[in-house]
C-alpha cells in the first residue's frame, strides 16, 4: 500500500515542494518558494494536514517564521517570531535562526515548538503566529553550562531537535549541539541532562554529564520508550526507563565508522533504523566514506548493520547529508528520502534496497520532510 | 517626517516602495514607526536586544550609525542597507 507523498525541502536559497503520484514514481515540483531565503525547516502540521510552517532568514535580515494554509501558494509572516527576552547584559542572546519546527502533541492543536541558534526553545499556541520564549530551558540556572557561547557548529550552536512523547504531551526531549540531550517531564518547565554513557572526543572528560553534540534523536514510533541517537561521536540507543545509552554504532564496519548527522527510525518496526555514515576521521571530512554513498540499516536494534547502496554513485560520490535532510514516509513499503549539500534529492521506495535520484541542481539542502499528500 | 530609503531586501514589506516616510525623533523611533506602517520590518533589521543586525547598515545622511538613540532632525534622511553577507 502506498499513498502520494509530498517532500518539503528547505535549502540555503529557498524552499521547494515535490509531490508524488500514488505509487511514488513521478514527482511534480513547486518552487522556488522565497528564493534566496535560508530555509532551515519546512514542516506540515500532521494534525490538520494543511498548515505549513517555514523557518526562514536571509543573509541580511533577521529570522522569522512563515505560515501557509493553501499548500504553499501564499504565506503570512509570524507577527512575533521567536526572540529571547530583552536583557541589558552586554552579551544578551538574540535568535540568529530558527532551526527546528515541531508540531505540538496531537492533543494540543495549535501548539508548535521551535528550536533555535543560539540554543533556545520557543512555543507558539496560535499555530505559529506568535512565539514565546520557554523560560524552563532558556532561563534555566544551568543554561550557561549547557549552552556555553564558545560551543557550537560552524553556523552556531543549536537546539536542533524537539521530540514529544506521543503518550504524554508533558514528556519531551530536546537535542542540542552544545549540551547533548535533555528531558522534561513537566511540559518544558524544567529539564535535566540525559547523556549517560555518550562519549565526547572534544572535551577533557570523555563521558560528561552534558556537553555532547546530539546531532539527531528520534523515538521509535511503535515503541516511544526507545530513543535512537546519531551523535557527533557515534550511534546510540536508549530504552527507557534506563538512562544509560548503548553505543550500537560499535557494530558498524570499522572502515565506515558510526559518525553521521541523521538517524531515521522505521515507522512500523521498533528494531529497525537507518543512518547515513560520514567520514569522521582525522580532519572530519563529513562526506561519504571513500566517496561511496551508502545508507546502513539495522533490523535488530543495532546489534548488526547492513549496507544499502544500490543506485548510489559507484565512485566519486562525496555526499554530505545534514541533520534534517534524511527522513522516511509511513507507507508500506517505507519510502526513504535524503537531500545532499550538493543539491541532490534521492529516494528509495523499497526501504533502502535501491536508490534513485529524483532531483538535482538544487541549492545546498538543509532539510527534507516527508508528509502525506491528500 | 523623515525620509527613509528601503533596500531591496525589505521591499516585500513596503509593497515595493524604495522610498517611504516615517515619524520619529530618533533612529529607534523611526524604526518603530516604520514597523507600525509595515508590520514585521523592524525585527528583520534590529534584533530583540535592540542591536542592528550584523549584516544590516543604517545611515543618517552620510553618517553610519548603529545607535537607536541617535537623534534625527526633520529633513534628515535615514538610509537602510543590506551589507555584504556572502554568497
Amino acid at each position: 500500500m502506498t499513498d502520494a507523498i509530498q517532500l518539503l525541502v528547505g535549502t540555503r536559497k529557498g524552499a521547494w515542494i515535490f509531490r508524488s503520484d500514488a505509487a511514488r514514481k513521478t514527482w511534480r515540483v513547486q518552487g522556488p518558494i522565497y528564493l534566496g531565503c535560508i530555509v532551515s525547516h519546512l514542516v506540515l502540521d500532521p494534525r490538520d494536514e494543511r498548515t505549513l510552517l517555514m523557518a526562514a532568514a536571509t543573509g541580511h535580515l533577521g529570522p522569522t517564521i512563515f505560515r501557509s494554509t493553501d499548500s504553499g501558494e501564499t504565506w503570512v509572516e509570524a507577527s512575533r517570531p521567536p526572540a529571547f527576552p530583552k536583557s541589558d547584559a552586554p552579551d544578551a542572546r538574540a535568535v540568529d535562526h530558527s532551526f527546528w519546527l515541531e508540531p505540538g502533541h496531537a492533543d494540543e492543536p495549535g501548539v508548535w515548538w521551535a528550536g533555535t541558534s543560539p540554543p533556545g526553545l520557543f512555543e507558539s499556541r496560535d499555530r505559529g503566529a506568535t512565539w514565546d520564549s520557554v523560560a524552563g530551558f532558556n532561563e534555566h540556572a544551568s543554561y550557561g553550562d549547557w549552552c556555553p557561547p564558545e560551543a557550537g557548529t560552524p553556523d552556531g550552536a543549536l537546539l536542533n531537535r524537539i521530540v514529544i512523547d506521543p503518550r504524554d504531551p508533558a514528556h519531551m526531549y530536546i537535542a542540542t549541539s552544545s549540551g547533548g540531550v535533555f528531558e522534561s517531564c513537566d511540559r518544558a518547565a524544567s529539564w535535566a541532562p540525559l547523556n549517560k554513557n555518550v562519549e565526547t572526543v572534544f572535551l577533557p572528560e570523555s563521558f560528561p554529564e552534558y556537553g555532547q553534540d546530539a546531532h539527531d534523536i528520534a523515538l521509535a514510533p511503535t515503541n516511544p520508550d526507545r530513543i535512537w541517537q546519531q551523535n557527533h561521536c557515534g550511534i546510540y540507543r536508549l530504552d527507557r526507563p534506563s538512562d544509560t545509552w548503548e553505543r550500537i554504532g560499535k557494530a558498524m564496519p570499522p572502515e565506515i565508522g558510526d559518525i553521521g548527522f541523521t538517524i531515521v527510525p522505521h515507522p512500523h518496526d521498533a528494531n529497525t533504523a537507518w543512518v547515513f555514515p560520514m567520514d569522521g576521521t582525522d580532519v572530519w571530512p563529513r562526506v561519504s566514506p571513500g566517496g561511496l554513498p551508502a545508507v546502513y540499516r539495522t533490523a535488530d536494534a543495532g546489534a548488526s548493520w547492513e549496507r544499502q547502496d544500490k543506485g548510489f554513485p559507484a565512485a566519486q560520490g562525496w555526499f554530505t547529508v545534514k541533520r534534517q535532510a534524511f527522513c522516511a514516509d509511513t507507507a508500506k513499503p517505507v519510502g526513504l528520502y535524503l537531500g545532499t549539500t550538493g543539491g541532490e534529492l534521492w529516494m528509495s521506495d523499497d526501504e533502502g534496497g535501491s536508490w534513485r535520484q529524483i532531483a538535482a541542481h538544487l541549492p545546498e539542502i538543509y532539510s527534507v520532510v516527508a508528509a502525506p499528500l491528500r | 517626517m523623515i525620509r527613509v530609503a528601503i533596500p531591496s531586501q525589505l521591499i516585500a514589506y513596503t509593497d515595493g516602495a524604495t522610498r517611504v516616510e516615517a515619524a520619529g525623533a530618533t533612529v529607534g523611533a523611526v524604526m518603530e514607526d516604520l514597523d507600525r506602517r509595515y508590520p514585521g520590518l523592524r525585527f528583520r533589521v534590529i534584533d530583540e536586544q535592540d542591536r542592528v543586525r550584523r549584516h544590516m547598515r543604517i545611515f543618517v545622511g552620510r553618517d553610519e550609525t548603529r545607535a537607536l538613540d541617535r537623534p534625527l532632525q526633520s529633513g534628515e534622511e535615514l538610509l537602510i542597507f543590506g551589507a555584504l553577507s556572502g554568497g
